[in-house]
């Protein structure tokens, strides 16, 4: 992305060809281009993957499923989409005693943008692969994170203290910064005085909005964004972009804007001018304990986030229902509500009654499935999804270092991707073969734009640009790379843009429909893992208890 | 023609090659015995195969007929590239033993043969300006200046101030020089086609040393260099690390990347330390694991124990390992102690092999190398320990090497308080050890260690025979931690803080 990321171009024409395109996507000249000459030499394979979106297209397009020829299964509720938000929706309701319940999930494979893979005796993500640790505060979470063994005692504050072996082994990250690996993501080299003032600047500022309370005593800017404050202060942060809130507190370093840009585009998938500046500073200030200096420690698994979704999934046991289509939701009155699925294993209709639904399916598909939707009146246009590259990258062996050893974390400066996580660095193992997991988020204006790119690019593309960028950092890495598998979500992550987070149709989008309850991380306007679970645990609660007998 | 005031800078010419020449053969000859000993040897057979090579170079400038002056720039360069880059390609082929001889005495006949080409030819150049006598006493007398300049030079100036590489690749830049330099100096004799290519390739040839010399210090590790005080007997690039075995008066020296394992000399007091408290103290040794150790030093020491019925050594490098088992000097040091049938090798990772297994043992020996790096580091941390413990029976007796506590008391404290948050009942002990000095161990016990009435340690089994530097009474002084090693506070080492590193840098950075 060069040095200065406000001069990187956000929008990418259409009108590119397919070369220049991957050029511009590894970040690298033409010449420079893995793909270029060489791509039909890449010597090893790998797949091409994406969400199963066949039938989600179909859907859209009109196709509507036969009559089901059994009568309908009746539960006391219903849960749509398999991801975090559905699965914690069905912990919560286990945790409330309420066992009578189905997931019903599009694809075979549970947890959404948390699932992970397995392969040649490695476990991998394939999507959100951490979790900044929860402050006391976040009870529930407390609550899952003591069942999945990673808490190991409690602290004399009252702060859970995390098991050894699940938060992120030292060395956590380092940038290639200006041809070698630095410590930590701040490129320090030949930073000036007024860089470094500049960068105190911008932490003090941080402290600042962690400790300030409103009226209400609440914190400015809390996980899960639902317990933060909702004063005027902070949603006028919501009118401008993160680069304008820069701009406007004297923040210019291009060092500490490279920084900030990577934070958008690591947790939002957006540039610096795209997110808003309440996302920005959200990103920053809800890690914080009250004014303190460091940011919550990171929890990890060699799967990532794949590990809760396992233990959730295992809860929920043969309740989970993958492969399950949803293609409508009716709330017929007094008859309950009606639910239409088709499992694509068994190739058949199945028709669903309950009397709550928790829809935890991605938010832009509910104007599809609700069949009354319409008579709500309500509108979701600005809820647009980002679409992600992810690659796991198999190597035979570690590449030749300099400089700092490898990190849980590796970001390339210059580069438009995130860098890469080391699968095997929580399993302590530090030589010999590892899968590195490699994300780049698609930045365009237009998310549409994005897809049809992420559609358009066959395997040996996205593996010519993986492989490019990661030779900026690693020169031999070709010859050690034993596969390459690339997964492509084209509705990745809601976009915290600018105006979004306090917008009324995301503040009327969390309320239900009469017995249609909404759970989905999109619901906070960020995407994270803690997002994903409080309104699964509140649409959970939102569900009636049976009576008792 | 050529006038007269070139002369004279041609017997600078004659200077510079007669010193370019000589210093090829002291480098060649210095790095012969640096890496394969012997150095009485490899000087003569380097002398001789030289000296004869001047005479093969010699007879074969008869064959030069025409174009004497271009095939003698020709030389200059080729010499120059090949002199230039001796010093770094054999420190390379070195890697693979088996080539290093052929390639050393290859290249040394070889720039023998363009030195000796060189003489003859520039002496035919002159012979149409000088009379013979002249010529012939002129001619001499520099070269001879040369060689002395060149032997001053090379140990006073050239090896400690720029290391062989350096001093190899400045010398092919001279040589390089000269070469280019003569396209001027002799541009009447030369004809005018090719000229340009020849000037080029020389320009080139400088280009490409001076790029080496600049980068020198990643071509060869410094600090391989900064060993070789004392000659190589064996060296390897494993996948994991910089295997090399040095040798002096009788004694070897096995470094890791550049770190002092142990000495022949006295490693004795180190093994011992490090293995027999725990062993006499166990109430059972049948099955004793070793941590790290892949020299199989410590195996030795454990293996004169008749109740020991396995050892499990865990060592992530197979090139270690087989170094210990067929490297004669060291088999014959460890007591070919990886052949004895009671022991097992695992190559793994000793933080991954941990968690995974489930078999148990009664004693473990930790000697891992210091924790100067986060992979290192992450084997001294609580999580470890933890893992450790499960593969330990509820009686073991755990024995670790921990660095200096005099240089590092931060680093060593560390380790026994982190250890101690692990669970174990922690006691420092210390050893000297001339090729360390004072260093530092700790014995840990899955229950409270047991003292006896001297304050010593409960000894439940008699040392055995054989040993150099324990006795039942020099074991119990072990625990006599004197005044200047008193604990220090420290922050426990976690995974996810690996405090340690920090500390072992700071403290052993400052030396």
């Amino acid at each position: 992305m060069g040095g200065d990321v406000s001069d990187a171009p956000a929008h990418c024409p259409t009108r590119w060809t397919r070369r220049e395109l991957l050029a511009h996507l590894a970040g690298v000249p033409l010449t420079g281009l893995v793909g270029c000459g060489l791509r039909d030499q890449l010597a090893f394979d790998g797949q091409l993957l994406s969400p199963d979106v066949s039938i989600g297209h179909r859907l859209r397009d009109g196709w509507r499923p036969p009559g089901a020829t059994e009568p309908p299964e009746v539960h006391r509720v219903v849960i749509v989409g398999g991801g975090i938000a559905g699965l914690s929706a069905a912990w919560q309701l286990q945790r409330r005693g309420l066992d009578d319940f189905v997931v019903l999930e599009l694809e075979h494979q549970p947890g959404g943008t948390s699932r992970s893979g397995e392969r040649a005796g490695f476990r991998f993500p394939w999507g959100a692969h951490y979790v900044p640790a929860p402050m006391k505060e976040n009870e529930t979470l407390i609550e899952l994170f003591l069942e999945l063994g990673a808490i190991a005692a409690t602290a004399e504050d009252g702060e859970p203290v995390f098991a050894e072996e699940v938060l992120c082994r030292e060395p956590e990250e380092r940038v290639f910064f200006q041809g070698r690996w630095i410590e930590g993501l701040y490129p320090h080299l030949g930073a000036s005085d007024d860089d470094f003032s500049q960068l105190d600047g911008f932490r003090q500022a941080m402290r600042d909005w962690s400790a300030r309370r409103d009226q209400a005593g609440r914190r400015m800017f809390a996980i899960p964004m639902s317990r933060g404050s909702d004063d005027e202060v902070v949603r006028k942060l919501d009118t401008i972009s993160m680069d304008q809130w820069m701009q406007s507190q004297g923040f210019t370093s291009q060092r500490l804007r490279w920084l900030v840009d990577y934070a958008c585009r690591d947790d939002y998938g957006l540039t610096i001018r795209q997110t808003s500046a309440w996302a920005g500073v959200f990103y920053f200030a809800s890690r914080l304990r009250q004014g303190g200096a460091e940011s919550q420690p990171v929890i990890t698994w060699p799967e990532g986030n794949g590990r809760i979704v396992r233990h959730l999934a295992n809860r929920c046991g043969r309740r989970l229902r993958g492969g399950h289509v949803v293609t409508a939701i009716r709330d017929a009155g007094a008859a309950g509500v009606q639910i239409r699925a088709f499992d694509t294993q068994a190739s058949k209709t199945v028709d669903f009654v309950a009397e709550d639904v928790i829809f935890a399916a991605p938010h832009f598909l509910a104007p599809h499935l609700l069949v009354d939707w319409k008579a709500s009146g309500r509108n979701i246009a600005s809820f647009r999804y980002g679409g992600w590259v992810v690659a796991n990258v198999f190597l035979d062996a570690r590449p030749r270092e300099t400089g700092r050893e490898m990190s849980w974390d590796n970001v390339i400066y210059d580069s438009r991707s995130l860098g890469y996580v080391s699968s095997t660095h929580q399993t302590g193992s530090d030589h010999g073969p590892t899968v590195l997991t490699w994300y780049q988020p698609m930045l365009d204006d237009d998310p549409r734009v994005s897809r049809a790119e992420l559609m358009r690019l066959s395997w040996r593309d996205w593996a010519s640009v993986v492989v490019s960028d990661l030779r900026k950092a690693h020169p031999d890495i070709g010859s050690l790379i034993r596969r390459i598998d690339v997964m492509r979500w084209g509705h990745a992550m809601i976009q915290p843009r600018v105006g979004f987070v306090w917008g009324d149709q995301r503040l009327a989008a969390a309320e239900s429909l009469g017995r249609i309850h909404f759970a989905g991380t999109d619901l906070s306007g960020v995407a994270l893992m803690e997002e994903a679970f409080d309104r699964g645990v509140q649409a959970g609660d939102r569900c009636q208890l049976p009576s008792v007998g | 023609m050529i006038d007269r005031a070139p002369n004279y800078l041609l017997y600078l010419n004659v200077l510079v090659i007669a010193t370019c020449g000589l210093i090829y053969e002291l480098l060649a000859g210095t790095l012969a015995s640096y890496l394969l000993g012997d150095s009485v040897t490899q000087f003569s057979l380097v002398i001789g195969v030289y000296l004869s090579a001047l005479g093969v170079g010699s007879w074969l400038s008869r064959y030069v007929e025409n174009r004497v002056a271009r095939t003698f720039i020709e030389i200059e360069i080729a010499l120059a590239l090949l002199g230039g880059l001796s010093a770094p390609l054999l420190f390379v082929a070195f890697a693979q033993i088996t080539w290093f001889r052929i390639s050393l005495f290859g290249s040394v006949f070889a720039i023998g043969t363009l030195v000796g080409l060189e003489l003859p030819l520039l002496m035919r150049i002159l012979r149409e300006h000088l009379d013979f006598r002249e010529l012939v006493a002129r001619v001499l007398t520099f070269d001879y200046i040369g060689a002395l300049l060149a032997s001053v030079l090379f140990p006073v100036l050239l090896v400690p101030r720029l290391g062989l590489v350096r001093t190899s690749l400045l010398f092919g830049i001279l040589n390089a020089v000269v070469g280019v330099w003569g396209t001027y100096l002799l541009r009447p004799l030369l004809s005018s086609r090719g000229l340009g290519a020849l000037r080029g390739r020389g320009f080139l040839v400088i280009g490409l040393l001076v790029v080496a010399f600049i980068k020198a210090d990643t071509l060869t590790d410094w600090t391989e260099e900064a060993i070789l005080e004392n000659p190589i007997v064996y060296s390897t690039q494993s996948d994991f690390q910089r295997i090399v075995v040095t040798q002096r008066q009788g004694h070897f020296q096995l470094h890791l990347n550049g770190h002092l394992q142990f000495n022949s000399k006295d490693e004795y007091r180190y093994h011992e330390s490090l293995v027999h408290p725990a062993l006499t103290m166990a109430d059972d040794a049948g099955h004793v694991l070793v941590l790290g150790g892949g020299d199989g030093l410590a195996v030795r020491e454990i293996l004169r124990y008749d109740n020991v019925k396995a050892v499990t050594l865990v060592d992530l490098d197979p090139a270690m390992t087989r170094l210990a088992a067929d490297f004669p000097p060291l088999a014959e040091l460890n007591e070919h102690a990886l052949a004895d049938p009671r022991v097992t090798v695992v190559n793994r990772d000793a933080f991954v092999w941990a968690g995974e297994g489930e078999t148990k043992f009664d004693v473990a020996v930790i000697d891992f190398p210091d924790p100067g790096s986060y992979s290192v580091g992450k084997l001294y941390t609580t999580r470890f320990f933890q893992l450790l413990r499960r593969r330990l029976t509820d009686s073991a007796i755990v024995s670790i090497q921990c660095t200096s506590p005099l240089v590092a008391p931060k680093s060593y404290w560390c380790i026994l308080n982190t250890m101690q948050e692990a669970g174990f009942d922690v006691r420092p002990y210390h050893a000297a050890v001339p090729s360390f000095g004072v260093w530092g161990f700790a014995l840990a016990g899955m229950q409270p260690l047991l003292a006896d009435t001297d304050g010593g340690f409960l000894i439940r089994h008699p040392l055995p025979e054989g040993l150099r530097f324990l006795d039942s009474k020099t074991m119990v002084a072990l625990f006599q931690m004197p005044a200047d090693l008193v604990p220090a506070q420290t922050t426990v080492n976690r995974l996810n803080d690996q405090v340690l590193v920090r500390y072992y840098e700071q403290e052993w950075g400052a030396m």
